[in-house]
């Protein structure tokens, strides 16, 4: 033991080392989430709570489950590929509880926004001047039922948005 | 049983490793849902967009985002015959409320959706100080707003300019891509509400996603492809002119 003769201080100072090291890895316990390192390096549970954002679009399968009358007038007409909530807006909280009643989006807006002729617009796409069509007046479901909107496939002389009954 | 004191140095940090493994416990599984199963992107055909700012509306409905900011918006462009270098490009409130009419004046006109585009080498999540944002095992670039600062670094470094810091949460946000929609096999909010199907959710380790067919037969692009940043926001009919 002669080599460690006078040497006290030195495991004196080892051992503050290591003392050192246990307080770290307590403190590294506590303020490192659990999480932590699951993935990468980041929070792994955080994507589970970004998961957890409520839903407010309820897609197209929900409003397809009950409303089977538009959808068969949807199906034939020119509109089929567009999204009940493409216009209708998002309706997860009408799926969820029905008594909640949807409004009905403003025809002379709603439109508007997709059929306004515009140089920028796809050429093939069919466009209108408002101002021009029909006299600038008449509001779209007029002629036009909205779920199937070529005048030759489903007139909708009622005026119901819903179309004709 | 006599343990040295050198013994006893060396087992007691090998002690607290294997207790805190044991305190974190088993990673909680999703049900239904294995994110190694999938590696999530986007295909924005430009061809079949018409400005209409449905894809602005729904994603500011859907995610909350605060009124002046945009996890996705949609811009015009025009590019006259001799400047093709600096087109004119306008994004009113994000396009959120459609466009001013374009005049047919023998320039071109398109629009183009933008969005983050989740990034395979993300230059945002790489700036990252604290570990706040990443790219999820499926690919999609997210944030953790609990962990995040607000130093701005990843709004920075977005090549894109995808990022924003929330008016009210002061922490960074960005697009999910409606994580907690695709995770439930929804689309995303701007595809439920695109009407003519110029944006579509991609699977790309989905064998059976259509996006695989488009990416074979038809001529598209990323945004920024110089920067090297692994976009998988697919642009199909995208003009030279955008940045």
């Amino acid at each position: 033991m002669s080599a460690f003769k006078d040497a006290g201080h030195l495991f004196r100072f080892a051992g503050l080392f290591v003392l050192a090291f246990l307080v770290f890895l307590v403190v590294r316990h506590y303020v490192v989430p659990k999480s932590f390192g699951e993935y990468g390096h980041y929070r792994g549970a955080a994507i589970g709570e970004i998961a957890d954002h409520p839903i407010k679009f309820a897609g197209h399968e929900t409003c397809e489950g009950c409303h089977t009358d538009i959808l068969d007038v949807k199906k034939a007409g020119k509109h089929a590929h567009v999204n009940c909530e493409a216009c209708h807006g998002a309706l997860a909280n009408h799926a969820d509880d029905p008594s909640i009643k949807p409004v009905l989006p403003d025809t002379a807006v709603l439109c508007a926004r997709c059929h306004t002729a515009s140089a920028a617009k796809p050429k093939g796409f069919p466009q209108v001047v408002p101002a021009d069509h029909m006299g600038g007046g008449a509001p779209c479901e007029t002629c036009h039922n909205p779920h199937s909107p070529a005048l030759d496939s489903a007139p909708n002389p009622t005026g119901t948005p819903g179309g004709a009954k | 049983m006599n343990i040295t004191r050198r013994q006893m140095l060396i087992l007691l940090p090998a002690a607290a490793v294997a207790w805190e493994s044991v305190l974190a416990g088993t990673p909680e599984a999703a049900p239904n849902y294995k994110m190694s199963d999938h590696w999530w992107g986007m295909l924005i055909d430009i061809s079949k967009c018409i400005g209409c700012g449905n894809c602005v509306r729904a994603c500011q409905t859907e995610n909350d985002v605060p009124d002046g900011f945009f996890r996705t918006w949609v811009e015009r462009y025009n590019v006259s015959d001799e400047n093709m270098t600096s087109p004119t490009v306008i994004s009113p409130d994000g396009g959120k409320e459609g466009f001013p009419v374009a005049v047919e004046d023998g320039e071109k006109y398109f629009f183009v959706p933008k969005m983050c585009n989740h990034c395979a080498d993300s230059p945002c999540t790489q700036v990252c100080p604290v570990g706040a944002t990443f790219i999820s095992p499926d690919g999609v670039v997210l944030i953790d707003q609990t962990y995040c600062l607000g130093c701005a670094y990843c709004v920075q470094a977005c090549p894109y300019g995808c990022r924003y810091i929330h008016p009210q949460k002061e922490v960074a946000d960005k697009c999910t891509l409606c994580y907690h929609r695709i995770t439930k096999g929804l689309t995303t909010a701007c595809c439920e509400a695109c009407p003519t199907g110029a944006r579509q959710l991609a699977d790309l380790k989905n064998p059976k996603d259509p996006i695989h067919e488009f990416l074979k037969t038809h001529n598209v692009q990323v945004l920024k492809p110089q920067m090297s940043t692994g976009a998988k926001v697919f642009y199909n009919d995208l003009d030279g002119s955008v940045r």
